[in-house]
């Protein structure tokens, strides 16, 4: 059975279709939820929540998200260790939630940024970078405005020492402290990251690299599936 | 009563926004050493009581206006 990966749409999500698409070709069975659902689909063995500027980001990016009726059911399941990626504006949605720490800020160069880039994976293993090895150099698209993550440096020591900076850019993209590209919660569940995976599944657009992270939460998504079922099951 | 909270981004944290004021004044010919942009939020409380609309704009700023970690605070509180 394909593992159930549910994608939330908040309004002003744009990314949720091909984040969808993405993990269905990853072989997951991808299930749209809407923001004002309560409940996740029985089953739910991963959640994915997309790129887009929820609520027009309006005040801070993410911060009216979080009030979002779903947000309650991603904190459960978050909270029972289930598998969580936030991309771009689901990274800033997950940091204003307090389900990741620090903060996305405006681009230091205060221009959007819209292109490839190398990211090197700091920290490999389940349930988002099974797929990749430790230093391994990606290639993903970003493309925001306020993607500049940002931690005291206090916050930032300890996260690495920690091992939570799981992905950081080869070069400076947009001042975020540490190079920082992707930072994880401290039980290891809960990942966001600026660049966007389901943007770089295929060759046609360049890059596959993406499906490594994607694949790597579709491979976690499918081991809680079958204890899922063997709950169910019994 | 009614309640003005001011958000600035706290001192030290890069504000490339205010960097971008402050050279564009700066082209106007003003002689600025440094601007930073910040935010205003006009309220309009049911409260009369200041010690309550206090805490309730703490409350709010807490919960959703600033994020502490990179923003501070100021409440002005105003009888209507």
């Amino acid at each position: 059975m394909k593992p159930l990966v549910a994608v939330v749409t908040f309004p002003g999500s744009n990314d949720d279709h091909d984040a969808a698409l993405a993990l269905r070709g990853l072989g997951a069975q991808a299930v749209a939820v809407w923001h004002g659902d309560s409940e996740l689909p029985s089953g739910t063995a991963a959640v994915v929540l997309p790129g887009g500027f929820s609520y027009g980001d309006y005040l801070r990016c993410g911060a009216i998200a979080r009030f979002s009726p779903v947000m309650g059911a991603v904190r459960a399941f978050a909270d029972e260790g289930g598998p969580v990626l936030g991309i771009c504006n689901g990274f800033q949605i997950l940091c204003e939630a307090g389900l990741l720490p620090g903060v996305l800020r405006p681009n230091r160069q205060l221009e959007f940024v819209c292109r490839d880039v190398a990211l090197r994976v700091e920290r490999s293993g389940a349930p988002f970078t099974s797929r990749c090895s430790d230093g391994q150099v990606l290639v993903i698209p970003v493309k925001h405005g306020e993607g500049a993550w940002y931690a005291d440096d206090g916050l930032l020591s300890e996260l690495e020492r920690r091992g939570q900076i799981v992905l950081r850019y080869v070069d400076d993209t947009n001042g975020s402290i540490g190079d920082v590209a992707g930072v994880r919660n401290e039980a290891g569940n809960v990942l966001g990251l600026m660049p966007h995976p389901e943007h770089a599944v295929d060759s046609l657009l360049g890059s596959t690299d993406g499906a490594l992270v994607l694949g790597s939460l579709v491979d976690a998504a499918g081991g809680r599936s079958l204890a899922f079922d063997s709950i169910v099951t019994a | 009563m009614k309640a003005t909270v001011l958000v600035r981004p706290k001192p030290g944290i890069l504000d490339p926004q205010g960097q971008a004021v402050e050279g564009s004044l700066r082209k106007l010919g003003f002689l600025v050493s440094e601007a930073r942009v910040g935010r205003v939020v006009d309220l309009e409380l049911e409260t009369a009581d200041p010690a309550e609309a206090r805490t309730q704009v703490e409350r709010m700023c807490a919960e959703l206006l600033a994020n502490p970690l990179i923003e501070s605070v100021d409440i002005e509180l105003e009888s209507a």
